[in-house]
């Protein structure tokens, strides 16, 4: 590169590097722009306009999942169903696709060599068939292959499962409530700041004052105490109920109905996703150097002491970035639900194109929720990642 | 803690089968327990699978369909040219695996390419010529269909994508602002979406922003799409392996006194693609995998053949036949590439340095 200093203004400006530069992206830059404008052209010529008053007319469709829906409402609010069911199946799927993939990842470097071919197997059989293969799989040839609702299995509980799917017994609030959610409040409170107070001595003395016991007896006592106090219970469990209606229909109710096509999307991407967390958990585990548990065995910890001061803090670190993106990825997979007819909030999209006819202006509102809901995702577990490596150093 | 007195005690040899099973199975007591509740679970699995697959499944469907599911519409009376790109497929594999060690230069030059015409050659050995040529009528993309699609799909988006990737992580990487930012929108924007969406794009927005006299059949949209979403993550992949090409390499190219273009070109590309090849044999699994994705927009690759054929009259609903066929088919190619994958990564000594 050339200095700038008497000799500078002897070359040419054709040669100078840093007229090159500006110029190198002032041509890319119309390049780009040339190209946009070309597309629009062709979409104006088309007697196309870029819209989005068709948001406030009636969808005129109906919507069988999630929050309420008539046909009468909204195209937006019909877009928000979708949005919502997405949001519903992806915080859902992410914490049991974790949990699922932690318990494999253990066990796949469990020493019980049977426990480890097992985890070993469920993870290669998984990672190398398509999500979409497995959904079709657990759609079609499991779940509408289950009974009829008449003849429902019943698990206990009782939760009723048949090719509509699952209705199982779900807490529900009564108005007592009101009365009720104080001592949940209170609990937390005392809860977070009997947490602080044992941080803050454990700074100053090197260990907690107050043991672990009593944040969970906060957690557990303050509540029950509420129920005993408040007249009547605050929650009641709505018990689902198989009822044969007149002319031989029957039906379920009461309880939480987990549609089919729900529970298929949920368990599809719970066991797809959990068997790459489950690599992610055992690459994790295996970075830690075995001499650092060899080093805390010789100090004496105990085994429970190793794995929760030594082994999981470094693990950590390195389980976190990869686990970002699987959350990510079960995220954007979770639209494969228009495949088996869950209406995420790409099916829903389908649907409001069809009925508008509005391409371009859906097109961005579902890359703009894709990338909102990723953006957030992100957002968080970036916030985690960073007190991890505080923690860790 | 054991007792420092332990110590003097001799080890006890634990060899043999017993010995192993003791160590690997039944060691403390909860380690039996949980050894004999999997093997339950192992029993009762396998059991179910073996009785369903040998006493209840119906495999006709999978067996009188097997053409069906490779070729799919493809005329069955041109069938003849999906065995010929076969061939010339597993004989350029074969002839690379044999000179793979080959010091011949010129021998390795000639199969790369052979390997780059054998793209064109392929492709109008498929298409054909014209409507009523004697020898090779067209085959329109529209009626490709089955395992030949998803090959298709899943090789030319991984071709395609890679000068495109590679120019976006140059572009990445660049110092020039306008160009680094563009880069960077267009890859974060499409690794933060689902493909589905980025195929959305293709097959209905895309026509509208074409003049209208350029018409693309669906399987080229379909193509132009799988290529967009690709070539994003072959962008990050070939910026990881430049990032991973070391400093000095930069510094002794600029030392020597060669351009911006030729260090990029001849010292730091080179090294940065060779340190990639495992990633993009992964990025060809996963893109392979999700080749399926193009049922939503109704091409007809293997899983949208298999749905079409639980639909024929004579074996409808035999779902779990044909989709436990098709997982085994996918599951077979991709267990072959993830273990390719493997191999290359040890022989290419990838992050061995």
């Amino acid at each position: 590169m050339r200095k700038s200093g008497p000799d500078s203004g002897r070359v040419p400006f054709w040669r100078d590097i840093r007229v090159l530069r500006v110029l190198a992206q002032f041509v890319f830059l119309i390049a780009v722009v040339a190209l946009i404008l070309w597309a629009i052209s062709n979409y104006s010529q088309r007697g196309l306009i870029f819209s989005y008053s068709f948001l406030h007319k009636e969808a005129s469709f109906d919507l069988a999942e999630g929050i309420e829906f008539k046909p009468t409402d909204t195209y937006a609010r019909a877009f928000l169903v979708g949005v919502v069911n997405t949001i519903r199946v992806a915080v859902i799927g992410i914490v049991l696709a974790t949990i699922l993939g932690l318990f494999t990842g253990i066990a796949r470097l469990s020493r019980n060599w049977l426990v480890s071919k097992i985890a070993r197997v469920y993870i290669e059989i998984i990672r190398n068939t398509p999500l979409l293969v497995q959904l079709f799989f657990l759609y079609f040839a499991v779940i509408l292959k289950l009974p009829k609702l008449s003849e429902a299995v019943v698990l206990p509980g009782p939760a009723f499962l048949s090719n509509r799917g699952i209705v199982a017994p779900w807490p529900r609030l009564t108005p007592v409530f009101r009365l009720w959610w104080p001592f949940l409040l209170l609990a937390l409170v005392a809860a977070v700041v009997l947490i602080i107070i044992r941080r803050r001595t454990r700074a100053r003395l090197g260990r907690p004052g107050i043991g672990a016991v009593w944040v969970l007896a906060c957690l557990i006592l303050i509540p029950l105490a509420g129920w005993l106090i408040v007249p009547g219970n605050p929650l009641w469990l709505d018990v689902p109920e198989l009822i044969q209606k007149a002319g031989g229909v029957f039906k379920v109710e009461g309880g939480v109905i987990l549609s089919s096509e729900f529970t298929a999307l949920l368990v599809g991407l719970v066991i797809y996703t959990g068997a790459y967390i489950a690599e992610v958990v055992r690459a994790g585990l295996q970075s830690v150097a075995k001499g650092q548990t060899e080093a805390a065995r010789a100090q004496g910890f105990t085994n429970g002491q190793i794995v929760r001061l030594i082994v999981l803090p470094q693990a950590l670190r390195v389980i976190i970035p990869p686990l970002i993106s699987q959350y990510l990825n079960l995220t954007k997979n979770s639209s494969l639900a228009i495949a088996i007819g869950f209406l995420d909030l790409y099916a829903v999209s389908q649907t409001m194109l069809n009925q508008s006819g509005r391409v371009v202006e859906v097109f961005f509102m579902i890359m703009g929720s894709y990338l909102a809901i990723s953006l957030t995702i992100s957002l968080i577990m970036n916030i985690v990642n960073k007190r991890m490596q505080i923690v860790e150093r | 803690m054991t007792d420092p007195f332990d110590m003097e005690m001799p080890p006890r040899v634990e060899i043999g089968v017993l010995g192993w099973l003791k160590n690997n199975l039944f060691s403390p007591w909860y380690n039996a327990l949980l050894t004999v509740v999997s093997l339950a679970f192992v029993i009762f699995v396998v059991r179910a699978i073996l009785r369903w697959a040998f006493f209840s499944a119906r495999w006709e469907v999978v067996t009188t369909n097997l053409k069906v599911f490779m070729i799919g519409r493809y005329p069955a009376a041109e069938a003849w040219r999906v065995i010929a790109s076969l061939a010339i497929v597993v004989v350029l594999a074969g002839l690379s695996w044999a000179f793979r060690k080959a010091k011949d230069r010129p021998i390795r030059r000639w199969l790369v390419l052979a390997w780059i015409v054998s793209f064109p050659v392929i492709g109008i050995l498929l298409r054909g010529f014209g409507e009523d040529n004697p020898f090779m009528p067209r085959v329109s993309a529209e009626v490709w269909s089955g395992l030949l699609l998803t090959l298709v799909l899943a090789i030319v988006g991984i071709a395609a994508s890679f000068p495109i990737g590679v120019l976006m992580a140059l572009g990445r990487r660049s110092r020039l602002p306008v160009i680094k930012i563009l880069c960077t929108i267009y890859i974060e924007t499409i690794r933060g979406v689902p493909l589905i969406s980025v195929l959305f794009m293709s097959q209905l927005m895309l026509p509208l922003f074409l003049p209208p006299h350029i018409r693309l059949a669906t399987v080229m949209r379909a193509l132009v799409g799988i290529t967009l979403f690709s070539a994003a993550y072959t962008a990050e992949n070939v910026r990881g392996g430049m990032a991973a090409v070391p400093r000095g390499q930069y510094e002794a190219a600029q030392a020597v006194g060669l351009n911006k273009a030729l260090m990029m070109i001849l010292i730091v590309l080179p090294q940065a693609l060779r340190n990639v090849i495992p990633a993009i044999v992964g990025q060809f699994t996963a893109l392979f995998k999700d080749t399926t994705l193009v049922v939503i927009v109704g091409l007809l690759e293997l899983l949208g053949i298999g749905k079409a054929v639980t639909g024929q009259r004579q074996f409808i609903g035999l779902h779990q036949e044909v989709y436990f066929f098709v997982a085994v088919l996918f599951f077979i190619c991709c267990f072959l590439m993830s273990y390719g994958s493997r191999r290359l990564e040890k022989a290419l000594g990838v992050g061995e340095r």
